[in-house]
């Protein structure tokens, strides 16, 4: 029976729909401080059309990753990003737990 | 990521081969580390590699600060391992959850009767009997192995071959007396009580399980607090 670990699902997936030529970003969290929702190498994977699967946070901080993750895909550059208390963004998109996450975000190329 | 590196990634998890996928988070150059070599186009030293491995080794991505910035370490270790013993009404729900739980999950048992009469989710039952299925399966640190038959036949040769192993997590059904009468035939075998201490008898967290599907909840739930918090 195959596992259904949450990581390499994703990573399927996004293998998967390049495969089919679509146009993918991966992102994945690298470092967290505190209560965050999600553990180090939670995945994300989001296509040219925002389509997505996986996640990050549970939800808090998706929808900006997904912004971040279609940039990738228009300019191929790999983006670190930080959300947390610290950071103003947190406000908007917050991690409403008090954590602090960090998400690397790269193009499949 | 680079489609070479992808493609070798995936070759590795298909083939459950251990590999550490490395970004530089700053350039985004990414190398894959095994246990006996890389690949990849990042340039990191030997130290750097060897940190990589133990993560490996230790099952914990994370990221390593370094001259030339943050070094993330991807773990991408085969699932760890769900050795059922008995294909008994309660391993219907117990390998479907250990699955869910991000298991990958065997099943043994050498009477064919049981092995035909559920259904387990298109799982291939294993007919032998439990010491030769576990001689193959070669269980390790991140396996845990269940039995779940009451059959002293069956039951003891699965978890003499699970003491011999380092599975994380060996846990018996059966009642207290049951598990008391297995213990002492298990000694008379030669093991002694710090091998014996492995065995969780009665299975499972005590939460008051009582149908199969409650039973298999309370086993996968003691089976990961002993992986995430020994």
């Amino acid at each position: 029976m195959t596992p259904d670990a949450m990581t390499d699902d994703v990573l399927d997936q996004a293998a998967a729909w390049r495969g089919q030529g679509r146009k993918v970003a991966l992102a994945t969290v690298t470092t967290t401080w505190g209560s965050s929702p999600r553990p180090v190498g939670s995945q994300l994977a989001v296509d040219e059309h925002g389509k997505f699967a996986g996640s990050v946070s549970g939800g808090c901080i998706e929808g900006a990753v997904i912004k971040e993750a279609l940039a990738a895909i228009d300019d191929g550059r790999p983006r670190l990003l930080d959300f947390g208390v610290t950071n103003e963004q947190a406000w908007d998109v917050g991690l409403a737990c008090g954590g602090k996450v960090q998400v690397f975000v790269e193009r499949l190329d | 990521m680079r489609p070479d590196i992808l493609t070798a990634l995936q070759a590795a998890r298909t083939a459950k081969r251990p590999v550490a996928l490395v970004t530089n988070l700053r350039s985004g150059a990414q190398k894959l580390v095994y246990r006996d070599g890389t690949e990849g186009e990042l340039c990191i030293d030997v130290d750097m590699i060897m940190a990589a491995q133990e993560m490996l080794a230790r099952d914990e991505s994370g990221t390593l600060q370094t001259g030339a910035g943050p070094i993330f370490v991807h773990v991408h270790n085969p699932p760890p391992r769900l050795i059922v013993v008995g294909a008994v009404h309660i391993a219907e729900p117990l390998v479907r959850i250990g699955a869910m739980a991000g298991f990958g999950v065997s099943l043994i048992d050498p009477r064919r009767a049981f092995a035909a009469s559920q259904s387990f989710d298109g799982l291939t039952v294993s007919t032998a009997w439990p010491d030769e299925a576990m001689a193959d399966m070669k269980p390790d640190v991140r396996s845990a192995i269940v039995t779940l038959t009451h059959d002293p036949k069956i039951d003891d040769p699965a978890l003499e071959a699970a003491l011999a192993s380092p599975a994380f997590y060996i846990g018996a059904l059966g009642s207290r007396k049951t598990h008391a009468a297995r213990l002492s035939r298990l000694k008379e075998r030669g093991f002694d009580d710090a091998a014996l201490a492995r065995i969780k008898g009665p299975v499972g967290l005590d939460i008051g399980a009582l149908s199969p599907a409650e039973i298999a909840v309370s086993i996968v739930a003691q089976i990961v607090q002993t992986r995430r918090n020994p």
